[in-house]
């Protein structure tokens, strides 16, 4: 299996790798992207989209009332309230068309992979027919030779070949596709690089994967989150009870000697509802699973990202989220009186033309703890290398008269005819422990053995500390022994582990954490593991994965790191926390808005209110202008965070509470008093104010 | 010894006693709502009306239960004030007009106690003994069964049955309320209020009333009930002789409030998410109490200098007894006087109208204070718990859609009322006739009105005359919105919850048991409440205190 490091691709610019560790980061903002949005924005004044909003309904229907009165009684206040009321619709319109731009744009990139393919047909015979790509239906088997594009997404069932995969993930080294296993599937799109294969075509065309993608980052199919309908209800409820507040208010206001002008009142409401949340409430969902497309994970729901967010359980595979994906060389073991020098230059000078990872680790093991050279000296290259074939299964060089080898132990030792007790004991033990062990022989002399074992990756004992106190369990999966997983287990610090584990153990654990109500999280690639994909609450399959798999998740990987599993799940609760910063700080932003309008509202009933005029702001109309002008601005000056989400750092929830009530919910009491104070001393500016 | 210090002896003494009872008897109501045993009284009862107590119900069984139940009652009620002149022992005092009887069976069935009658002039002896005591008795078991069911939802996992409301309601009036009421009657017989048969008597000319008061005075606050069986409510030296009886009193008010806390802690099995909620309850209240003290004990104006804050108070109690009785009965939903609210500054009048408006959840009513503050809880939960990262949980229950919609529901319903109600009512000219006081004070007296009913308080800013068909009916209508939409909607959410698996919480779950989580809520509490009613607050008390 191929397995790469994180490469951005559908938006190449402008986005940062991020590698594993590090806080979640998102797309720059840019403020063109406001002025390509505005088209956008301007098209949803339609009442019928603004409906699927109720606050901003609410405001909608406000503008319309205001701007009515200011035709009927055309005051320079009524107008100036009417075209920030407008604003106010407008902005909101223009966080989701932005949210909305940027999947567009990775849309496009996506649909240009799309062209008219001409797909070879097998006939029953084997003769072969030429058909449009378009034409194809599934269970079709088609022919991709060299140079050819795959015509759909399907299975190879016949045949090797190198595919380049770079339209979709972006990774430019080919990857081997065959028939038969885990790596059998492939991509509408995607270019055959060498040999010839045979696909079983397993879409309908426009249902194929590209098509899907396109959909998703485009949001056609989006749908309101359960978090999302949540709280969307309970901003519609605090619209309502300030709906109340306002109408009541107008008979009070009346007893109390001065009704009030509809432009005041609707003035007032729109200020109390949280309109900034509202809107940005959907914009904040677009740009969760923008961020996750940015890191080449395609959620097929929103609903996913969310329970993201949630999850409790994290299945992890061992090989390549844990440890290296290839073992490297950590001990060499001399043997039958040879010295440790001895053995270590003879596996250093047998491993020079080993060029497998494992070959090179031992090379980097000699030079880091031996200090011998890293490479190959002027001498050394002269001699003859004989370089690991899959046939002879052994490295080496022939340097003078000596021939260094080093393989496989039953390899060498039927190579060499030597029978040795000691080696034996040591092979059987490095087995034992899960390491795999290499022989080193010089000519006839075996020297040593050198242990090649798992390698966990530098910093994830730390990243799983982290995830633990943010009170995600981590589990370990290996086909290792018990004796091994233990072992690395322990090394990880992961809290569980699941050795020798099949698809069916996989399968019992999930059911197992979910019957405990927690949310379980995995990734996979194989055809085994679909059943276990679709029963984890987040599935994360491998693009390289089969049809099977991809199918059964609900999220798609295009580099097929498992690591990023981790970086899905901080992405799922930035998202949440982001929804919960700004309605905290929507909600505080409330009562500097009284502070502003109440008193210019009763200031003439009740003189004695004119003392809650604490920012002493100029004027009634100043007063009630500046509120309004702040409701609308600051959707404005938050967008890039609704797309961007609020910082996160992996910690406790008492931690992450703390701060965020202190930053949203007293940074929200405080902020609008400052702003709105700073907006009425320019607004007063204006003649008649 | 001057007032000041009295005053937090007082504070000290009821403290003092609220703790003492808090672990034992909260403790002993979880026990009679998990005990599987029934008492042999019950168990007969059981049989008479046909309930197998064993059978758990869903929560629209529950509910209808809790409606039909309520309905009977109030149609009872109203038809013994209506058939009053052919009832034994009723002084000749004639049937209750329709209108004030409609209102007053509203009132006692919902737990409100509103009264908009004068009691020793309009009822007798059998009206309030079968009557008015029997609902004092009965709403009060009802709200702890609401609560009890609540917090069950919160227990139980992938189930639909919420417990029986027969079997709650059964139990908190045989295991709670009756023993408890009586040993409170005795106490306050012995304390010297009033204990009679007789309707009065007549010395040197000018007459006065007599009463079984005591047993009506030990439910009434027992209950946070709060309807006196004389007009002077507890300030009547019959009701509440003593500044004794008068602390007696208020700790009655609270003490069942307060414990129910420890009960949930213990249902819930984590004593410290009790002790979170009381702390709640606690500061509100003392925070409540303090600015209503300052405020009383620096009169503003010449009359209130004059009177040195005492207008409207009974000597015997002083300002700190009458402010302590006046932020307990407003903080709970007793609505019980010993002074008139309508008297007090503009800021401590407005402190007994805030205290009703934040929902009366410090410490609240017999059940409903606990599910009220439950509810506010899940607000709380909701709006900062996504703030850690996950879907909101609140004992290892996720809120979703359905779990916030009835809460929402529960908690649109007292706002609403208040406001189209107090904005109704002001808009109506009849009403300007209906008042004592023009201006801010004038319309303080119409908010009071609505959030008493809205918050089935009972207590009244007095000086608006209610008694016309308008205020009786909108008021009647107040107090039913007011009691059983919140109802609804709480055992919908115990419902919905029920069926949800329970989760136990970790270190990424949003801690409900930390004092942040109390902070939390309080400010929940009060932000809600500010933001909804700060411009009506405004044109009323606020507009006064800033005089």
């Amino acid at each position: 299996m191929t397995r790469s490091m994180t490469t951005p691709t559908l938006e190449r610019a402008a986005e940062e790798t991020v590698s594993s560790g590090s806080p979640v980061k998102a797309g720059a903002f840019r403020p063109a992207q406001l002025w390509a949005a505005l088209p956008d924005a301007l098209r949803k004044l339609d009442p019928r989209t603004q409906l699927r909003n109720p606050v901003m309904f609410v405001v909608w229907v406000g503008s319309v009332l205001v701007t009515l009165d200011a035709i009927s009684q055309p005051t320079l206040f009524g107008w100036l309230i009417a075209v920030w009321l407008w604003f106010t619709v407008l902005f909101a319109n223009l966080a989701e068309a932005v949210a909305e731009g940027r999947g567009k744009a990775q849309a496009e990139s996506l649909r240009r992979t799309q062209r008219d393919t001409i797909a070879r047909r097998l006939r029953a015979d084997g003769s072969e027919e030429q058909i449009g790509g378009a034409e194809l239906r599934i269970g079709d088997r088609v022919v991709v030779e060299a140079r050819e594009t795959i015509p759909g997404d399907g299975d190879v069932v016949e045949g090797i070949a190198t595919v380049d995969e770079s339209a979709i993930t972006g990774e430019s080294a080919p990857v081997v596709r065959e028939a038969g296993g885990d790596r059998s599937s492939v991509t509408g799109g995607t270019t055959v690089l060498s040999d010839r294969i045979v696909v079983k075509i397993t879409t309908r065309p426009g249902e194929s994967f590209v098509d899907r993608m396109i959909a998703l980052v485009e949001g056609a199919s989006r749908q309101k989150t359960p978090n999302e309908i949540a709280l969307t209800i309970l901003l519609s409820a605090l619209t309502i009870i300030f709906l109340l507040a306002v109408v009541a208010l107008q008979p009070m206001s009346a007893y109390a000697g001065g009704p009030q002008s509809v432009v005041v009142l609707v003035a007032l409401l729109v200020c109390l509802i949280p309109t900034t949340i509202g809107a940005l409430l959907s914009a904040i969902g677009i740009a969760g699973m923008d961020r996750l497309v940015q890191r080449n994970v395609l959620a097929k729901s929103g609903r996913a990202v969310e329970a993201a967010g949630d999850i409790d359980t994290l299945l992890l595979d061992k090989t390549g989220t844990i440890t290296f994906g290839n073992r490297q060389a950590t001990e060499l073991i001399p043997v039958h009186g040879a010295t440790i020098e001895e053995l270590a230059e003879a596996a250093r000078l047998s491993s020079l033309a080993d060029q497998t990872p494992e070959g090179r680790s031992v090379v980097a093991l000699c030079a880091r703890e031996y200090g011998l050279p890293a490479e190959a000296t002027t001498d050394e290259a002269r001699a003859e290398f004989v370089p690991f074939t899959a046939q002879t299964r052994m490295s080496g060089l022939d340097i003078g008269d000596r021939r260094i080898r080093k393989a496989a132990a039953q390899t060498l030792l039927a190579a060499t005819g030597v029978q040795s007790g000691e080696v034996q004991r040591w092979v059987d033990l490095i087995s034992d422990e899960g390491g795999t062990p290499l022989v080193v022989a010089d000519d006839d002399r075996v020297l040593g053995v050198v242990r090649l074992s798992d390698v966990v990756k530098p910093g994830i004992a730390q990243r799983f500390a982290e995830l633990r106190a943010m009170g995600i369990r981590t589990v370990m999966v290996t086909g290792d022994n018990p004796r091994t997983a233990r072992a690395i287990a322990a090394q990880a610090g992961v809290d569980d582990h699941l050795a020798e584990a099949t698809p069916e153990d996989k399968m019992a654990y999930i059911r197992r954490e979910q019957e405990g109500g927690r949310l379980v999280a995995m990734t996979g690639d194989g055809t085994n593991d679909a059943p276990a994909l679709a029963q984890a609450d987040v599935g994360v399959a491998m693009n390289t994965g089969t049809a099977a798999a991809k199918e059964a998740g609900n999220m798609v990987d295009l580099d097929s790191d498992p690591t990023k599993l981790i970086e899905i799940v901080e992405i799922g609760k930035q998202l949440l926390i982001t929804r919960g910063a700004l309605t905290t700080f929507s909600v505080a932003n409330d009562l500097a808005k009284y502070f502003a309008i109440l008193p210019a509202m009763f200031a003439a009933l009740y003189p004695s209110l004119g003392a809650l005029n604490v920012m002493g702001l100029h004027s009634p109309q100043s007063a009630i202008l500046s509120a309004v002008i702040f409701n609308a601005l600051i959707i404005i000056v938050l967008i890039p965070l609704a797309l961007r989400g609020v910082r996160y750092r992996p910690t406790t929830a008492d931690r992450l509470l703390r701060r965020n009530l202190l930053v949203y919910g007293l940074g929200g009491v405080v902020l609008p008093f400052v702003g709105i104070f700073l907006i009425d001393l320019l607004v007063r500016l204006i003649p008649g104010m | 010894m001057n007032d000041t210090v009295a005053g937090l002896l007082q504070v000290v003494l009821l403290l003092v006693l609220l703790a003492a009872c808090y672990a034992p008897l909260g403790d002993y109501m979880a026990k009679v709502f998990t005990s599987e045993r029934h008492w042999r009284a019950e168990a007969v009862l059981y049989r008479i009306v046909r309930v197998d107590p064993s059978s758990g119900q869903r929560w629209p069984v529950y509910a209808a239960g809790v409606l039909g139940f309520s309905f009977v009652s109030i149609v009872l009620l109203y038809l013994l004030q209506r058939l009053q002149p052919i009832l034994p022992a009723s002084f000749d005092r004639g049937a209750v007009g329709p209108a004030t009887a409609f209102n007053t069976a509203i009132s006692f069935v919902t737990n409100t106690n509103w009264q908009s009658y004068v009691p020793e002039q309009t009822l007798g002896n059998t009206v309030q003994m079968a009557g008015l005591t029997v609902q004092n008795i009965l709403s009060a078991a009802l709200g702890i069964a609401i609560a009890v069911a609540l917090i069950r939802g919160f227990l139980r996992s992938n189930t639909d049955r919420i417990g029986n409301f027969w079997v709650d309601l059964t139990r908190a009036t045989v295991r709670i309320m009756l023993p408890f009421g009586f040993v409170a009657a005795v106490l306050l017989v012995i304390m010297g209020v009033t204990m009679s048969l007789h309707s009065g008597g007549d010395i040197g000319g000018s007459t006065y009333p007599l009463a079984p008061a005591a047993s009506q005075e030990a439910v009434k606050q027992l209950g946070t009930n709060g309807g006196g069986i004389f007009n002077a409510n507890s300030a009547h030296p019959f009701e509440n002789p003593n500044p004794l009886s008068n602390l007696f009193e208020i700790f009655l008010m609270l003490v069942i409030p307060v414990s129910l806390t420890r009960t949930f802690g213990t249902m819930v099995g984590n004593r410290r998410q009790g002790t979170v909620l009381l702390s709640v309850m606690g500061g509100l209240w003392a925070v409540m109490l303090t600015l209503a003290w300052l405020s009383e004990t620096h009169p503003t104006g010449a009359a209130g200098i004059a009177a040195g804050g005492m207008e409207g108070k009974e000597l015997r109690f002083g300002i700190p007894g009458s402010i302590l009785f006046g932020v307990s009965t407003t903080g709970t939903s007793t609505g019980a006087i010993n002074s008139l609210h309508d008297s007090y500054s503009g800021g401590a009048g407005g402190v007994t109208l805030l205290n009703m408006l934040f929902g009366e959840v410090a410490p609240g009513g017999v059940g409903a204070g606990l599910y009220g503050l439950l509810v506010l809880a899940i607000i709380a939960v909701f709006l900062a718990g996504l703030m850690v990262g996950r879907t909101p949980e609140y004992l290892g229950k996720k809120l979703g859609r359905r779990e916030v919609t009835a809460a929402a529901v529960s908690i649109l319903v007292m706002p609403s009322v208040v406001l189209i109600g107090a904005g109704l009512a002001i808009a109506l000219p009849g009403t300007l006739d209906a008042l004592n006081n023009d201006g801010a004070h004038g319309f303080s007296e119409v908010l009071y009105a609505y959030a008493s009913a809205a918050n089935n308080n009972g207590s009244a800013f007095a000086g608006l005359t209610v008694t016309s068909d308008f205020f009786q009916t909108t008021l009647g209508i107040a107090m039913l919105l007011g009691r059983f939409v919140p109802i609804l909607a709480i055992l919908a959410l115990a419902g919905s919850l029920a069926q949800q698996k329970r989760v136990d919480a970790g270190a990424g779950t949003l801690a409900t048991d930390k004092p942040l989580f109390g902070l939390l809520v309080g400010g929940t509490i009060v932000l809600v409440a500010a933001l909804t009613f700060f411009p009506a607050l405004a044109l009323g008390p606020l507009a006064e205190a800033l005089a």
